[in-house]
């Protein structure tokens, strides 16, 4: 069963859609991608997704046991983050706000999965040190631990490689790669078709409107 | 000297003043973090000119409390400030330096149109640079200010997290199911308190400083965001606490000393970021 699927689905913005007909399922353990070029509608159909704003008509479901504020989410940064005081295991540990629920301030079980999360990605050793300071690859994957702390079972990531030089990028791919044999469900926003489809098994175009395995 | 400070100490006034004083400065760090980092600095000064219109409102209308019609009027522009439309026709800086400069302007001509006392320029100073009310507190005054000094300080404590999660990143927040425009309502509402509270102490030409400079000492040299926001609000207390103790021995105007005393605070923890690295 699919754990998230789009049903005739159009996105764009105050009633005008951008992309219309989406249709495509993603089943628990996938690691699918959502390919197209810059300007395409991607980045109006993930935020369509993740309920950052409302579909212009069609309906998107998520099934399986997998509930919408569920999807560990790894945006790509914005300029406020930039320089932002805050050291590696605070953000981590905000991803924990879903499962926080009425409660005001974090449980030690929350701050056990941060850490372990923070292991996860392999960046124990900068726990302490504040994300400013940090090369891009090593932020990615600061905001990957946080995605983890707020899901156990699908992350979608935008541009998860955006900005990084070819090592780092291959690092990255590997890391999500990993999280995928682990059974993560991946979704993932590109346009870096060439390597996205070394490593994915299920790749739906925009312009086509259509999924190849 | 000291005992010049003794002896004001004596005065209930002056006792006031200084709760007051450090009270305000308390909160208005508090949310200080939050706003440089969302990039909504200029908020603050674009609510204190409203506030000083609608402060003119209230005087022309002869209200006996002017809390009533000032706070209402600013908080329900920080709402509109604060929410961040994507279909507004003019940017977020443009509309705020269109509403303080309209407000003040507003605000200027009606305190001229309708004098309530026969020195107008001596009232418009005393709102712009808050220059002796802060001596003029009444008991009810200190309460309300205390009570809501605590408010503030007690939701901030509990929503810290929440907070520090709808500052660092609005659109995983969302993502996840927090609610985002709850919170922004809220920290609008609270700025607004706070501007208002603000007032007495510095003068509504004064009130971002109070707001902005301790939040930008702290970053300056610290690291995390738990750090900063404590240093903030101790650094920003000691600096109200000194700048109103040399006010009265040297008989400076209250406002503009405390924020020089932020503005030296901020220079030194500069220079140490600088040489730390």
């Amino acid at each position: 069963m699919a754990v998230l699927s789009a049903k005739e689905l159009a996105v764009g913005y105050e009633n005008q859609a951008v992309l219309e007909n989406i249709n495509f399922e993603i089943n628990a353990g996938d690691y699918f991608c959502i390919v197209g070029e810059n300007g395409s509608g991607k980045t109006t159909l993930m935020k369509t997704i993740l309920g950052l704003q409302q579909a212009v008509s069609g309906s998107i479901e998520f099934g399986d046991g997998l509930m919408k504020n569920e999807i560990g989410y790894l945006p790509q940064q914005s300029v406020a983050q930039k320089d932002f005081p805050a050291s590696v295991f605070e953000i981590v540990l905000s991803g924990c706000q879903n499962s926080l629920g009425k409660k005001f301030f974090y449980s030690k079980e929350q701050k056990k999965l941060a850490l372990s999360n923070i292991k996860k990605m392999g960046i124990e050793k900068l726990k302490n040190r504040c994300y400013r300071e940090l090369s891009g690859g090593q932020q990615q994957r600061v905001l990957l631990a946080r995605a983890l702390c707020a899901t156990k079972k699908a992350i979608l990531l935008d541009e998860p490689v955006a900005g990084l030089d070819p090592t780092v990028t291959e690092e990255m791919y590997e890391l999500i790669k990993q999280l995928n044999d682990d059974g993560m469900t991946i979704i993932m926003i590109s346009h870096d078709i060439a390597n996205v489809s070394k490593y994915a098994t299920r790749i739906y175009d925009v312009n086509e409107g259509r999924v190849t395995c | 000297m000291l005992d010049t400070l003794i002896e004001y100490m004596s005065f209930p006034f002056v006792r006031y003043a200084l709760i007051v004083g450090v009270l305000i400065a308390l909160c208005s760090s508090l949310l200080g973090v939050t706003l440089v980092l969302k990039r909504y600095s200029f908020i603050g000064d674009g609510l204190s000119h409203v506030a000083f219109g609608a402060l003119a409102i209230a005087t022309i209308l002869n209200f006996t409390n002017r809390m009533i019609i000032v706070l209402p009027i600013t908080i329900v522009f920080a709402i509109l400030l604060l929410r961040k439309g994507q279909n507004t026709k003019i940017k977020g800086d443009a509309a705020i330096a269109m509403l303080s400069v309209g407000a003040l302007a507003f605000g200027y001509m009606m305190m001229n149109l309708f004098p309530s006392s026969a020195n107008v320029s001596g009232d418009v100073c005393t709102t712009l640079f808050g220059s002796m009310s802060i001596l003029m507190l009444t008991k009810t005054d200190v309460w309300v200010c205390g009570i809501l000094a605590i408010v503030v300080t007690i939701l901030f404590i509990f929503l810290y997290n929440r907070i520090f999660a709808v500052t660092f990143d609005e659109d995983f927040a969302n993502a996840v199911g927090t609610k985002v425009n709850l919170y922004n309502l809220l920290i609008a509402t609270v700025i607004a308190v706070i501007i208002v509270l603000a007032m007495n102490l510095v003068g509504s030409l004064l009130i971002s400083a109070l707001v902005i400079f301790p939040a930008l000492s702290a970053m300056s040299i610290l690291k995390n965001f738990k750090s900063v926001t404590i240093f903030s609000a101790v650094s920003s207390m000691i600096c109200a606490l000194i700048g109103i103790i040399i006010s009265i021995l040297a008989g400076t105007p209250v406002g503009s000393t405390i924020v020089a005393a932020d503005v030296v605070l901020f220079a030194i923890c500069y220079l140490i970021g600088r040489i730390r690295g």
